[in-house]
């Protein structure tokens, strides 16, 4: 059983717990580091989600966007659950997929939709939106309707078609 | 010269022949992402039976097909894909725009689904519903032949009269003003539609 309050110490980061999700706040630049261990010390080898949270006017944030990595060890079934933030204006992360290869594709996900760049992933693309596209649709400040991307294509008539 | 004909004989004009042809054996292209198209499968089914009016040979190759049923939401990543298809198939060819989400973009007001696909494509015949009942769709199946069989004949008359597009709206005062409320960004390239040719 991991011991969240001794673990985040070693980075300096926090914990939390809410009905027996438990939660270790690491920094960014610690954030390899703790990934690396929470893998080879402590057997977390699933990685089930990453994902973010854009806390713009969120009561009480300091940080822009929380990076959430959730953690399965499959021998013991054990979860933990490891967040660090990132600011403006260029969000960056390191890349967890040396550690866990399923990384791809969320990171993928997370970069598309918040972009947020993850250095060392072997392939930054986008994954939903199209390749053209230019915004990052689950930011905060991003329109819900857009910003008229979904007006922009060639119309088609009956007499050309 | 019609007392020389035996009775088994019709006389008719080709353009009436062919167009009687073409609607009873419409082949659509089911063009489905969503829950309209599990309702179009069931209406090719064998309990609403869509064979009974010769519209049973789905195609999934635009180049065999004269209708195009979009049944669900299109999203802007589907929509080039939409046009090229449309663009593929052969003319005569007609489209059914099945269900809320392919007429207006139903309750998905979102920056990714485009707002009914007729601002692209043209459209024939709408059909309402969230999603629509297969009797629904047959209705407009029988409603399509009627208009096959009036127009069917692509003799430039039919086509000539619809030469403008029925879209896009310009960004209606709503989206501009959310668009302010949003925090700008410098110099943002606007999305760039891709090249159908």
């Amino acid at each position: 059983m991991l011991d969240t309050a001794a673990f985040v110490a070693r980075f300096n980061g926090s914990t939390s717990e809410f009905r027996d999700n438990r939660r270790a706040i690491v920094p960014a630049a610690k954030l390899s580091e703790a990934a690396s261990a929470l893998k080879t010390e402590f057997g977390f080898d699933m990685l089930v989600d990453v994902t973010a949270v854009d806390y713009l006017e969120y009561e009480g944030a300091t940080d822009r966007f929380g990076v959430v990595y959730c953690l399965l060890n499959t021998t013991t079934g054990e979860r933990v659950i490891l967040k660090t933030f990132v600011n403006d204006p260029d969000p960056a992360l390191p890349s967890v997929y040396s550690l866990w290869k399923g990384a791809d594709w969320m990171e993928r996900e997370v970069f598309d939709m918040f972009g947020i760049k993850f250095e060392g992933h072997p392939d930054l693309r986008r994954i939903l939106m199209p390749d053209e596209f230019t915004a990052f649709p689950l930011r905060k400040d991003y329109p819900l309707k857009g910003r008229g991307e979904r007006h922009n294509f060639p119309v088609i008539t009956r007499a050309e078609s | 010269m019609a007392e020389k004909l035996p009775d088994n004989v019709f006389l008719t004009t080709l353009d009436a022949a062919a167009s009687w042809a073409r609607k009873n054996s419409l082949w659509p292209m089911p063009f489905a992402t969503a829950c309209c198209g599990i309702e179009l499968m069931a209406t090719a089914s064998s309990r609403f039976d869509l064979a009974r009016f010769g519209a049973e040979v789905m195609r999934f190759s635009p180049r065999q097909c004269d209708l195009m049923i979009v049944a669900g939401r299109v999203v802007m990543k589907m929509l080039p894909v939409l046009q090229r298809i449309w663009m593929q198939m052969p003319e005569p060819k007609w489209c059914i725009s099945m269900g809320a989400c392919a007429c207006t973009g139903g309750v998905f007001d979102t920056y990714a689904v485009v707002q009914g696909v007729d601002r692209f494509i043209p459209v024939d015949l709408y059909v309402p519903g969230c999603p629509p009942r297969p009797e629904q769709l047959i209705a407009a199946l029988i409603e399509m032949q009627d208009i096959v069989q009036k127009t069917g004949t692509h003799n430039g008359r039919e086509f000539g009269r619809r030469t403008t597009a029925t879209g896009p709206i310009p960004i209606e005062l709503d989206e501009i003003r959310r668009s302010r409320e949003a925090l700008p960004i410098v110099d943002l390239p606007i999305y760039n539609s891709p090249n159908l040719n």
